[in-house]
């Protein structure tokens, strides 16, 4: 059955993390917040992240819908940035998105990206790769305070 | 149809492959259609013995060249029944035909106070023209919803088209909900109004027999590679005596009588409405297009999809937990099927369907208020054509059957 190959892309932590994603509620006291839509398919991330005063990320939370694989990528997001300091999410993010594009990482950033590092399977479902990053270029928008949008601009029929 | 069909599927080479080693189910017809051999030689053959630019050349290949685009239209003319091939106008598409009635007819007769009426299940390409010049007018656009079974609510539409109505404009078909409108009614509505009608045929050319004259539309815009044709040619189908009196689209070469150093005159229909060089393999491509249609007869291909509608429709609207949106009464209901599984994101379903080898599309479908009207984000959409078969039916279901499996059980057990 074709579908065994799904289970290259849905592994069972990703859809642990999209049937009971982590931090998935608002921050009343956000320091940083954003709004990133992906409009091909819909999804919405609203991010909330509070920093502390050294720049240190205390508090992270997420709400929205999409797919499996953006809210798993969210969940996994939360996970792998709390306590970090801002220019440490910021590599992440960084590294994040290079690996899901296919670009080398040392292992050790790889390892700091904890579950989230699973998503480099999302390279061979392309359609999928941008599902997976909503989450990390939420972050990396929210971080550099930059405005709400849209992660690409609409391209259907 | 059957041993007709199999010959068909010949003519077709791309849906003879596989994908993610399954055998491909095309079922994204509503966004492209696959092109038959008839037309990509169509293509072949004008480059390889006939290509040059066209009108303005005295030599043979021009004279060849020309003869070619004028028939396509005359093709085209005949495929719509429109009165005459002046009537007839290239277009990049039918985004671009909607666009040149919204700027040229309804740049000059829209004003402030003026309503235009649409409805709510239009495509963004016959809704945004129109939403923006309302804005650029001060007019207000006015929207026909839908009965509980996704239908016009043709009564609000009587409520809504008054002698304060410019323009209707209404999609012949819709490309998500699967519902074929009245816009025969619609039109003879608006005309009592003093409006006109615009008709949005993208969805319903290549799908049923379409006569411009019975249905009594002013402008009728379509697509040609959704029938078959290639990407970047469409039919902007007009009135000889609007089109005659609107201003020109765009202005340049080939559209005019002469040119002087402070004014200029336009040239005759159709060509006032075709700057530039124009898409002209395009238009003998959606020529061949139109030919391969006609030979088979678009009786024959409407009645072949509804026999894959009634077939498939009642078996997906009995599937636990799949919801069919639109009417579900096949008769009532289109080759184009949206529908959501269980509480799967349609994007995920569509991936998971992709891994079995049966292509459907996954999104708004570029209707963004009808998918806000129904409090959905996005749907899956699986859409037939001529080219499918029953058995493409069957392979949706199983398809749609075992991705419900794997999302709620399959993985997990796997292990």
């Amino acid at each position: 059955m074709g579908l065994e190959k799904l289970n290259s892309l849905y592994r069972e932590v990703i859809l642990d993390h999209s049937d009971h994603p982590h931090h998935k509620h608002a921050l009343p006291d956000a320091t940083h917040k954003i709004t990133l839509k992906n409009p091909t398919c819909g999804d919405v991330i609203n991010l909330d992240i509070e920093l502390d005063n050294q720049d240190h990320i205390s508090d992270i939370g997420f709400t929205g819908d999409g797919c499996t694989i953006s809210q798993s990528s969210a969940s996994m997001m939360t996970d792998a940035v709390m306590g970090k300091s801002k220019d440490e999410a910021l590599h992440m993010a960084k590294t994040f998105s290079d690996m899901v594009m296919g670009k080398k990482h040392p292992q050790k950033d790889l390892d700091e990206l904890q579950d989230a590092a699973i998503l480099s399977n999302i390279m061979t479902f392309p359609a999928r790769i941008k599902c997976a990053t909503l989450a990390w270029w939420a972050l990396q928008r929210a971080l550099l305070k930059q405005p709400d949008g849209d992660i690409d601009s609409e391209k259907e029929e | 149809m059957d041993s007709t069909l199999t010959k068909l599927m010949r003519d077709f080479p791309i849906l003879d492959q596989k994908v993610n080693d399954e055998h491909l189910v095309y079922l994204d017809n509503a966004a492209t259609a696959q092109r038959p051999n008839q037309v990509i030689e169509a293509l072949t053959h004008f480059y390889q013995t006939d290509n040059a630019n066209v009108h303005r050349g005295v030599h043979t290949l021009a004279e060849r060249a020309t003869a070619d685009y004028e028939a396509a239209r005359r093709k085209m003319q005949k495929f719509i029944n429109a009165a005459e091939p002046e009537e007839v106008i290239f277009t990049k598409g039918c985004t671009d035909g909607l666009n040149l009635v919204a700027s040229t007819y309804g740049e000059a007769n829209v004003s402030a106070g003026d309503e235009i009426v649409i409805s709510i299940m239009e495509h963004h390409s016959n809704l945004i023209p129109w939403q923006q010049l309302a804005i650029r007018k001060g007019a207000t656009l006015k929207y026909i919803h839908l009965t509980d079974d996704g239908e016009l609510d043709l009564d609000e539409a009587t409520q809504l088209i008054t002698d304060k109505t410019k323009i209707v404009a209404v999609a012949h078909a819709s490309n998500v909900m699967g519902t074929v409108n009245p816009i025969k009614q619609l039109a003879k509505l608006a005309h009592q109004h003093g409006a006109i009608f615009v008709g949005d045929g993208a969805q319903a050319v290549p799908h049923m027999p379409v006569d411009v004259q019975d249905l009594d539309v002013d402008f009728y815009a379509f697509s040609g590679h959704k029938m078959m044709g290639p990407t970047g040619i469409g039919i902007l189908y007009g009135k000889r005596e609007l089109l005659e009196a609107m201003p020109p689209y765009q202005f340049g070469g080939e559209m005019i009588g002469f040119v002087h150093q402070q004014e200029s005159t336009w040239a005759e229909l159709p060509y006032k409405f075709e700057a530039g060089t124009q898409n002209i393999a395009g238009a003998v491509g959606l020529g061949a297009a139109a030919d391969y249609l006609t030979q088979i007869g678009m009786t024959a291909v409407q009645a072949h999809e509804q026999a894959i509608v009634n077939y498939l429709l009642p078996k997906l609207e009995a599937m636990d937990g799949l919801t069919v949106y639109g009417p579900q009464d096949p008769a009532k209901h289109t080759g184009v099927i949206a529908f959501n599984l269980e509480e799967l994101h349609p994007h995920d379903v569509a991936t998971a369907l992709d891994m079995e080898g049966v292509a459907v599309r996954a999104g708004h479908h570029c209707a963004q208020p009808l998918m806000e009207y129904l409090g959905l984000t996005a749907t899956a959409r699986a859409s037939f054509y001529l080219y499918n078969t029953q058995a493409d039916a069957d392979r949706l279901l199983t398809a749609l059957q075992e991705t419900k499996e794997f999302f709620n059980h399959g993985s997990r057990e796997a292990k």
